[in-house]
């Protein structure tokens, strides 16, 4: 063990390991007393421990399960495209347009090094009936009545999400612009390419694996976003996080709590597992 | 011939986006020194007694006290775990790096609901009450991969043959790692104790599920969120929150391109 220790192998290990025992334990361990408690079920104040299917066939058979998931992956396949789509545009203007990158990308970055919590508050603030954007198109008459479209729905949701993750979009979108050889622009202006074709089918299908690296990092976390739907959803943008959290919190049902957070990891695996194969073929479809 | 000047669109298009981006967080502190109680314009005159209203209040002190402690723990229990996996992934071939690379990148990915969730049943059944302790297991899980990725960076351009010189010369191990090693990574270990410090500090998620009734501070902003009264307080309070993580990440920010640099 000692002479393990003194070689090459057995000190990476050495170092390595605490920290990787130390999630890969707070991994497994959550998981897996999750995957136990999702087979256990609730009685009025105590934990039946017998295993039973019962809390999978309820949250397959309750309509409201169902539509919650599914809002939640539109949801979040709708913040997806829009941070990507809105995001793009920088990351090339950043790569192709100026020579002042650094300092283009530490001004994007910034915003994002304050809470979380704040920014969706502050959505919150501005969205509202009586809120900043209403009051602020008002006073300039550019509106007469308040606007009630705004705020506690969908599109308050992705909206304030959009914003939230744009450097998690505009980063990775900008690394694979940086890769793209220039040489191949100039060899397809030569070959007569107008500057759309030119994108469509040189730029774009070489910057797909930074695309779907932006669309994994956005999507996988939003599924299961609680901040966002609770302050600016309303009714109509509440997503499965809400439901889980009842269920931890004052439903008191944490087998149901718990079966509800492996079929929402479930389905988020599986959704984006999907979406990089069909990306993927698309991609060399283009090509 | 005719020059053509194009109008530039892209630019035009990244100043509207900047403007996207900054709005809403120039607006808690706008708002702030906003003589008024609802966040609207046009605004009142200026004043400061939002944040003078926040001197004195208990709760709020203790919340504080609570996300210091959590958040210094958590900025060196990570580091520290950080520094050693760090060190091995730049420094060492070993079956199952790349494994444990993938391993402790992880918590970024899982959704925040998830972790939080499944962490209140583990520590409950294990016998562990939520509070700040329950709270520093999770942050150190979450602000773990940050700590590796900076470690990482600033071990890449850390040169091997200054630790062998100095074995050469007699230095022990542990000499070596103090003497040399440690020094020259430093600005590396700060930019990463600033990180995760700050991840921590601003958490909510988490923390909202681990905390049990010791609040940190995000916590007791989302139980104040719901009152319209105290909304000037919580802006005042929330624009601190907002500067203090601005400049320790831009310290941060600092001391990680003079690690990469240094070598």
């Amino acid at each position: 063990m000692a002479g393990f220790l003194k070689t090459e192998a057995g000190k990476g290990l050495a170092l390595s390991a605490p920290a990787s025992l130390y999630v890969g334990l707070l991994v497994a361990g959550p998981l897996g007393i999750l995957v136990a408690y999702s087979f256990w079920t609730q009685t009025y104040v105590d934990i039946d421990k017998t295993l039973t299917w019962a809390n999978y066939i309820e949250a397959a058979s309750d309509p409201l399960v169902r539509h919650l998931m599914l809002r939640s992956i539109a949801i979040a396949g709708a913040v997806t495209l829009a941070t990507v789509a809105l995001a793009y545009p920088i990351a090339y203007f950043i790569a192709f347009r100026t020579q002042k990158k650094t300092l283009w990308l530490l001004l994007i970055t910034i915003p994002f090094w304050s809470s979380y919590l704040l920014r969706v508050f502050s959505w919150k603030l501005i969205l509202g009936f009586n809120g900043v954007m209403n009051s602020a198109l008002l006073t300039t008459g550019v509106i007469d009545e308040p606007l009630t479209f705004l705020l506690y729905n969908e599109f308050a949701v992705v909206l304030t999400l959009a914003h939230a993750w744009a450097p998690f979009a505009i980063l990775p979108i900008y690394v694979s612009l940086q890769k793209v050889d220039r040489a191949l622009l100039e060899a397809a202006t030569d070959l007569g390419c107008s500057k759309l074709e030119r994108f469509l089918r040189v730029t774009l299908p070489l910057t797909i694996p930074g695309i779907i690296a932006a669309s994994l990092i956005i999507f996988i976390p939003t599924v299961g976003d609680y901040v966002t739907p609770s302050l600016v959803g309303g009714s109509q943008g509440k997503m499965i996080a809400n439901l889980i959290q009842v269920q931890f919190g004052p439903a008191n049902n944490w087998p149901l709590g718990a079966t509800l957070s492996l079929v929402a990891m479930a389905s988020v695996g599986f959704v984006a597992i999907l979406f990089v194969v069909t990306t993927t073929a698309l991609g060399r479809r283009i090509r | 011939m005719k020059i053509v000047t194009r109008f530039p669109w892209l630019l035009v298009y990244a100043i509207a986006y900047l403007i996207f981006l900054y709005a809403p967080v120039l607006l808690l502190p706008l708002f702030s020194f906003n003589d008024g109680t609802i966040v609207a314009f046009p605004m009142k005159g200026f004043t400061l007694k939002w944040y003078a209203g926040l001197s004195g209040q208990e709760t709020l002190l203790q919340a504080m006290v609570n996300s210091l402690i959590v958040g210094l723990v958590t900025a060196t229990v990570a580091t520290s775990l950080g520094l050693f996996a760090a060190r091995a992934y730049v420094r060492y071939q070993f079956k199952g790096r790349e494994v444990s690379e993938g391993l402790v990148m992880l918590p970024l990915v899982i959704p925040g609901i998830i972790v939080a969730s499944s962490m209140l049943v583990l520590f409950l059944s294990m016998g562990l009450k939520p509070s700040l302790t329950t709270v520093i297991l999770g942050h150190v899980f979450l602000a773990l991969p940050f700590a590796v990725s900076i470690m990482k960076s600033a071990f890449d351009d850390f040169d091997q043959s200054l630790e062998e010189a100095a074995f050469d010369l007699g230095e022990s191990v542990i000499g070596t790692f103090r003497r040399v090693t440690l020094p020259i990574v430093a600005p590396g270990i700060i930019a990463s104790l600033l990180v995760t410090f700050t991840v921590s500090f601003d958490e909510f998620v988490l923390a909202f599920f681990l905390s049990g009734n010791q609040p940190t501070l995000p916590v007791y902003i989302w139980s104040q969120i719901r009152f319209p009264a105290k909304l000037p307080n919580t802006l005042a309070l929330g624009s601190l929150l907002l500067l203090a993580s601005v400049v320790l990440l831009l310290t941060a920010e600092y001391f990680r391109r003079r690690s990469t640099k240094s070598a």
